[in-house]
């Protein structure tokens, strides 16, 4: 045990080590604030397409040898996030159709792009990297830090602020736009800060497992908690553990980063669902 | 003064007009029920007034007191609605969104409306409970104490007694009935054409041509009603 301390002492005495963990549990925190709206609204695929989206703006920006990919992968998700709710909004387009058709599109040419363009060596593990997240967490350099970091507190602010219209336009969307709520505002709100969230978390887990980050807090808390309020704050709590433990196992064990971190949301869900059965 | 007006409103969804000629008027401290065929367009007709949607042909006018604001809406529940976790005062207060404009939270103005509107309809001791796992007919009353908060002037419900046991049902039409008259304006889509006779003071019947009826309770039950 105190062998294991010392190795963790060893290890996070390394500024990159500090990063990872900082801007790992940033994101798990923000990826699954929204969480429950995404669940409760039928948008865990969007979630999903999305993070597709963001492979193909990775690909792009590797085909032009682009240092910082984050340029160009944060506004292409966020336009195609706008995008794809308005799909979904309008009844005479399918949106799962829609959506499946853009990320399986994104997905295709953007490893397409990469092995036209690419001159890196390494093809297949760039590709693989992008996917699954595997070390570039732990290579992020400090302007990353600070980008996840600021958008991450702006995150976190756009939902304080909102936090009762977006439980009101989940519950009942027609009531809230019946009563005065712009319910169209808010998804659009909802949609960027989606995508905000999608590219950050591409840095963490990649872009496949994202989806994972953002479900399981929210199923798991609301296997246990009833309200609203508690089922957010227990997934805060829930998602952020999740992420801290998964880093600081990659970290002891050699694993890849997302993998080890979707593992243990596995592992936590399936305490919550004892717990919720238990409970009755 | 009429606090609603719709004349000659073609209704209907997808380019298919499910209604046509669709006039009728409605006075503050009235009580009017929507009654019709399944697909007839009441629904339709009630999201057509709450600009949730756009009439095909006609016009809807209404007074300064039916503004966005000072509506309530009671709509029939969805399927999302079905797991959702959210306390019972949490589905409440949500109702007073429409007084809050930008600010994030709640004032202490809202907090107590919202306690008050529990009271009123007897959901107080359930504040605390999760709305999913509650009954049928209390699960209707906290959307309708929630459509209280929004305002006291006009209510709009979309079948209120929808899926409920007879006893829920009498109880649902009594505490809409004690809103009535304590001056609310109450527009009501039914499906029970009896207690609309027994409780609203309008009636209009959604149909084509000749079964289309708008006008007083006792102008419907002398006409025989339509479909009773």
């Amino acid at each position: 045990m105190t062998d294991i301390i010392d190795r963790l002492i060893f290890y996070f005495s390394f500024s990159f080590v500090q990063y990872a963990l900082i801007v790992g549990v940033l994101i798990a925190l923000c990826s699954s604030l929204l969480g429950v709206t995404l669940v409760l609204k039928r948008f865990s695929f969007i979630g999903d397409g999305l993070s597709h989206v963001a492979f193909g703006a990775i690909a792009i920006a590797a085909a032009f040898s682009l240092t910082n990919q984050f340029i160009v992968v944060l506004p292409i998700t966020v336009i195609s996030a706008v995008l794809l709710l308005r799909t979904g909004q309008n009844t005479s387009i399918k949106g799962d159709a829609a959506l499946a058709m853009i990320s399986v599109s994104a997905l295709g040419l953007g490893y397409l792009v990469l092995n036209v363009f690419s001159t890196s060596a390494n093809l297949a593990g760039d590709v693989c990297t992008s996917l699954f997240g595997s070390i570039s967490i732990l290579t992020l350099s400090t302007l990353d830090v600070w980008l996840s970091i600021i958008l991450s507190v702006l995150v976190i602010a756009v939902f304080l602020l909102f936090y009762h219209k977006i439980f009101s336009v989940t519950f009942d969307e027609n009531f809230s736009t019946a009563t005065g709520t712009k319910a169209k505002t808010y998804n659009f709100i909802l949609a960027i800060v989606i995508a905000v969230i999608i590219s950050l978390a591409i840095n963490l887990v990649g872009a496949l497992l994202i989806s994972a980050l953002v479900i399981f807090p929210a199923l798991s808390a609301m296997r246990v908690f009833k309200s609203f309020k508690a089922v957010t704050i227990c997934s805060v709590f829930f998602s952020t553990i999740c992420a801290a433990l998964g880093i600081i196992i990659s970290i002891l064990a050699g694993t890849p980063v997302g993998s080890t971190i979707v593992a243990v949301d596995i592992v936590g869900f399936a305490i919550f669902s004892l717990i919720g059965y238990k409970r009755g | 003064m009429a606090q609603l007006t719709c004349e000659n409103l073609a209704l209907g969804y997808e380019g298919k007009t499910v209604v046509s000629d669709l006039s009728f008027a409605v006075n503050s401290g009235e009580y009017l029920c929507i009654v019709g065929e399944n697909g007839s367009g009441k629904s339709t007709l009630m999201k057509t007034i709450l600009n949730l949607k756009t009439p095909q042909s006609g016009k809807i006018t209404t007074d300064s007191g039916f503004a966005a604001t000072e509506i309530g809406y009671m709509p029939q529940q969805t399927a999302a609605q079905k797991d959702f976790p959210a306390s019972v005062r949490e589905v409440v207060r949500s109702g007073c969104l429409n007084r809050v404009g930008l600010r994030p939270f709640f004032n202490r103005a809202e907090k107590q409306l919202a306690e008050d509107n529990m009271k009123r309809l007897g959901i107080e001791h359930l504040a605390k409970r999760c709305y999913r796992e509650l009954s049928g007919g209390q699960q209707q009353r906290v959307l309708l104490a929630r459509a209280l908060c929004a305002t006291h002037k006009i209510l709009l419900l979309d079948e209120p007694a929808a899926g409920l046991d007879p006893k829920a049902t009498a109880e649902m039409y009594d505490i809409i009935s004690d809103l009535n008259k304590s001056g609310t304006t109450i527009i009501m889509i039914s499906h029970d054409i009896e207690a609309s006779v027994k409780y609203a003071s309008h009636i209009l019947h959604i149909g084509n041509g000749e079964s289309m009826f708008f006008g007083t309770k006792d102008e419907y039950v002398s006409r025989g009603g339509y479909g009773a």
